[in-house]
């Protein structure tokens, strides 16, 4: 009976997400608050009856419910709790519930922090949030119900997808989706802001600290997934041009432009088109993020079989939410243009060309992951773009960001010091020389190392000469506000992410081997003796287990037990042994015994060391901590602009449109 | 022409200049690194031969499997409806390689052989990816026209 109860909260919450979609628009053209001042309870419905429909799913696989087709799809009895709570979003029809609760999360947020927003653009926002909420729970209760029965009740159920099985993944969906779904609040802000054709910028500055919370959540969900291949795939590899981490990778790009953007058109007034234009690509990108991966319309890890009724309600749907705003786009944004002009040496020039590197590296990416589909199209054949494309474009577009970051903070709005930046590009260019010559010594002369460690120290110093340089001028108290603070965590996070990517690309070393029981072999300066595979059993796996001790110079430094898991159904899964340190990673997984059966002989094993690779989700993380840092900044809390006032003009000039 | 204009002249260029370079790396990045999937039968009718990389497609023939015994030394056959290909690979295979399961190799043609630098199996047992279900089955179209033609059967 619950199950069809969970249908039953989905479409009432479709309902009310249709209140909440049309009604306020509806008032806020005709003036009527009565209308407006739906917005906020439907959205409190709405989110409750959502969260119901996911509490049900839930209760339904902890309950071990195998007469709904998705619990029996994906969990089993011998199942742990824990992963059965992550089995929830482990398939497509769980996570778009899950895609919609997120949603239901910031639109509740959003309708709480909202109270001081003129009505009417408050109620245009929420309205957006409500359209976007219809077209997900449609999506779900037409064509993915995940409360479909299946009779009759099966005594067990499959299992869920092995790779999946990792406390990473437990984690990783509901992060992203966070990230994702939180650029439908910049989305929602300039839909509204065209809407209403606003000539006030403020509307940026309300919508700034919702975006960097988005960016920064989608920040760690990207370090997390990283991360998450990293110690379950087996490879060693932390990122793989795959399509799927491409459709996390593209909104993350463009809300990185944002980000910078919105900071332009707040503090100047100027590039407001592009900041419209670059809040609705984010969330375009994140829609099609959300489909790509779990539509299967491109081959990958993460895609599963697909339906073509999905695929054209996809299709609709994306044409709906980036053709109507494109049109209104069109219709509206000349109106929104304008703010103060800027020289060829100032912060706006830095930050745009920064821009249009971020948004050309996207569109790179989307032309990578989807040419497959286009070849298609042109019947060119099946085609693939390896990961070299990428690997050749993606460098070659951030080298400028990289070489102007240190500038950018140093350069005033408007008109920029020429002299001051020659001094600067003086000590910043010392710096980075003198160290990388340090470091020649260390790396062998590998090349990329070398750059590896100029280009970290390069923007560390920038950072940290502004850092002094506010210190000296600002009066106490004054020096770190929220949003530089922010920024040079951030600024700071990117030298660490660009050194830790640069030294472990090149620094790494990989080799796949024969081992018998007792044999050492040495890799990065550590010797690791195999000494054999024993049998061992898990909640619902069980397991060879190698066993590898590590020693250096003599000393144990750690034991390592890599795992070949054998899960129901014979599905085969590696997990590999890390062991992790501030400069260096070791990583040993298991291949296969070379005398099938005998598990007690040889076996291949893949051993890796990996240098500063935790540099890499160390510099995500800071970069994630300063997107946070940032939305804290006073200057956002939203005073009660001048009131019904303000409001009221807004009605008036409206009536007048 | 005054300042203002020429200034802009220059940062029109410019702009130009920019975008025609990012377009030409671009397409020169993609011809670089597209590869074709081909099934055996396709590689033996010639189809790939205009290409150095490519990726072979197809499943392992039940049996076929040979590791070395000193080194990381496999060969195994990859068959499809109307063509088979020995395959020769260094390395460690992923977790679901395994008799009959369909697979996806990169690499390059050494005489007969194909010389394999990656090894992909799907991750579900019973999951053939589409774009491999959907050359299989064209090979395996085309493989009958020309079985009627020839009448006779090559396949055992």
């Amino acid at each position: 009976m619950t199950p069809e109860l969970g249908q039953l909260a989905l479409i009432l919450a479709l309902l009310l997400a249709l209140a909440q979609g049309v009604l306020p628009l509806i008032g806020a053209w005709r003036g009527n608050r009565a209308l407006m001042a739906v917005a906020r309870p439907a959205a409190a419905g709405q989110a409750v009856f959502v969260a119901m429909a996911f509490g049900i799913l839930v209760w339904a696989f902890l309950h071990f419910d195998f007469s709904v087709q998705y619990v029996a799809d994906n969990s089993n009895l011998a199942l742990p709790w824990y992963y059965r709570i992550a089995a929830v979003w482990g398939a497509h029809e769980g996570s778009l519930l899950l895609w919609i609760l997120i949603l239901n999360v910031w639109t509740v947020a959003l309708a709480a922090f909202s109270q001081k927003l003129p009505e009417v653009f408050a109620s245009r926002v929420l309205a957006v949030m409500g359209l976007v909420a219809v077209g997900f729970l449609a999506f779900i209760i037409f064509t993915s119900d995940p409360f479909g029965r299946l009779l009759p009740m099966p005594g067990d159920g499959a299992d869920l997808n092995p790779v999946l099985q990792d406390p990473g993944m437990t984690f990783h969906p509901p992060v992203l989706y966070m990230g994702y779904v939180g650029f439908s609040v910049a989305f929602a802000f300039s839909i509204a802001a065209l809407l209403g054709g606003e000539l006030e910028q403020a509307w940026v500055r309300w919508a700034r600290p919702w975006t960097n919370v988005a960016w920064a959540f989608l920040t760690l969900g990207i370090v997390a997934g990283s991360w998450w291949a990293y110690a379950e795939l087996g490879w060693g590899g932390w990122w793989f041009w795959d399509p799927v981490e491409n459709a996390s990778f593209m909104p993350w790009l463009v809300g990185l432009a944002l980000i910078h953007a919105q900071a332009v058109t707040e503090k100047r007034g100027s590039l407001r088109a592009w900041t419209i234009l670059l809040s609705i690509f984010a969330f375009s990108l994140s829609l099609l993020g959300t489909f790509l991966v779990r539509s299967g319309v491109l081959t990958s890890v993460h895609a599963f079989a697909s339906d073509p009724r999905r695929g054209i309600f996809i299709l609709a749907f994306l044409t709906i939410v980036v053709g109507g705003s494109l049109l209104l786009y069109a219709l509206r944004a000349p109106k929104v243009a304008g703010g103060k002009s800027f020289q060829l040496l100032s912060r706006e020039t830095l930050l745009l060309i920064g821009n249009l590197m971020f948004t050309v590296a996207a569109a790179m990416v989307l032309l990578g992951t989807l040419f497959p589909l286009i070849g298609d199209a042109l019947n060119m054949g099946r085609i693939s773009v390896g990961p070299p494309y990428f690997g050749f474009l993606f460098p070659l577009l951030m080298l400028p960001v990289v070489l102007l970051m240190p500038f950018g903070p140093f350069l005033r709005w408007g008109h920029g010091d020429a002299a001051a930046m020659k001094s600067l590009l003086l000590r910043v260019s010392v710096a980075a020389v003198a160290c990388a010559i340090i470091a020649a010594f260390f790396v062998h002369g590998q090349i990329k190392a070398i750059v590896g460690v100029a280009a970290g120290v390069w923007i560390t110093v920038g950072v940290l000469l502004y850092a002094y340089k506010r210190w000296r001028e600002a009066p106490r108290g004054r020096r770190y506000p929220a949003e530089m603070a922010g920024m040079l965590l951030a600024h700071f996070g990117m030298a660490v992410f660009v050194a830790g990517v640069l030294l472990s690309e090149s620094l790494s070393v990989s080799s796949d081997v024969r081992m018998a029981p007792g044999q050492t072999q040495n890799i990065g300066g550590y010797d690791l003796r195999f000494d054999g595979v024993q049998r061992t059993t898990g909640p619902n796996w069980r397991a060879d287990q190698g066993v590898i001790s590590v020693t250096r110079n003599g000393s144990q430094v750690t034991m390592m037990r890599p795992q070949k898991r054998t899960y129901a159904g014979d599905r085969v899964q590696t997990e590999s042994a890390v062991d992790a340190g501030f400069t260096r990673d070791l990583y040993v997984a298991l291949g296969e015994p070379m005398d099938a059966g005998n598990i007690q002989g040889a076996w291949s094993l893949r051993l890796y060391y990996k240098p500063f690779i935790r540099w890499i989700w160390g510099g995500g993380l800071l970069m994630m901590l300063g997107g946070l840092v940032c939305a804290t900044d006073r200057r956002f809390r939203i005073k009660r602009v001048a009131g019904a006032a303000y409001g009221n003009d807004l009605l008036a000039q409206e009536s007048r449109a | 022409m005054n300042p203002t204009r020429k200034r802009r002249l220059i940062i029109v260029l410019l702009v130009i200049l920019a975008a025609a370079t990012a377009g030409g790396l671009g397409v020169y990045a993609l011809q670089q690194n597209m590869n074709y999937l081909f099934t055996p039968s396709q590689v033996q009718s010639g189809q790939a031969s205009g290409h150095r990389t490519f990726r072979l497609g197809g499943m392992v023939k039940a049996g076929s499997i040979q590791r070395s015994d000193k080194s990381l030394k496999v060969t195994f056959t990859v068959v499809d409806a109307g063509g088979a290909m020995p395959v020769e690979y260094t390395g460690i295979l992923p977790d679901l390689f395994r008799d009959n399961q369909s697979v996806i190799a990169t690499g390059h043609m050494d005489d007969a052989h194909f010389i394999a630098t990656e090894v992909l199996a799907k991750h579900d047992a019973t999951y053939m990816p589409k774009e491999l279900k959907d050359a299989m089955a064209k090979a395996h179209a085309n493989k009958k026209i020309e079985d009627a033609a020839a009448a006779q059967d090559k396949m055992p």
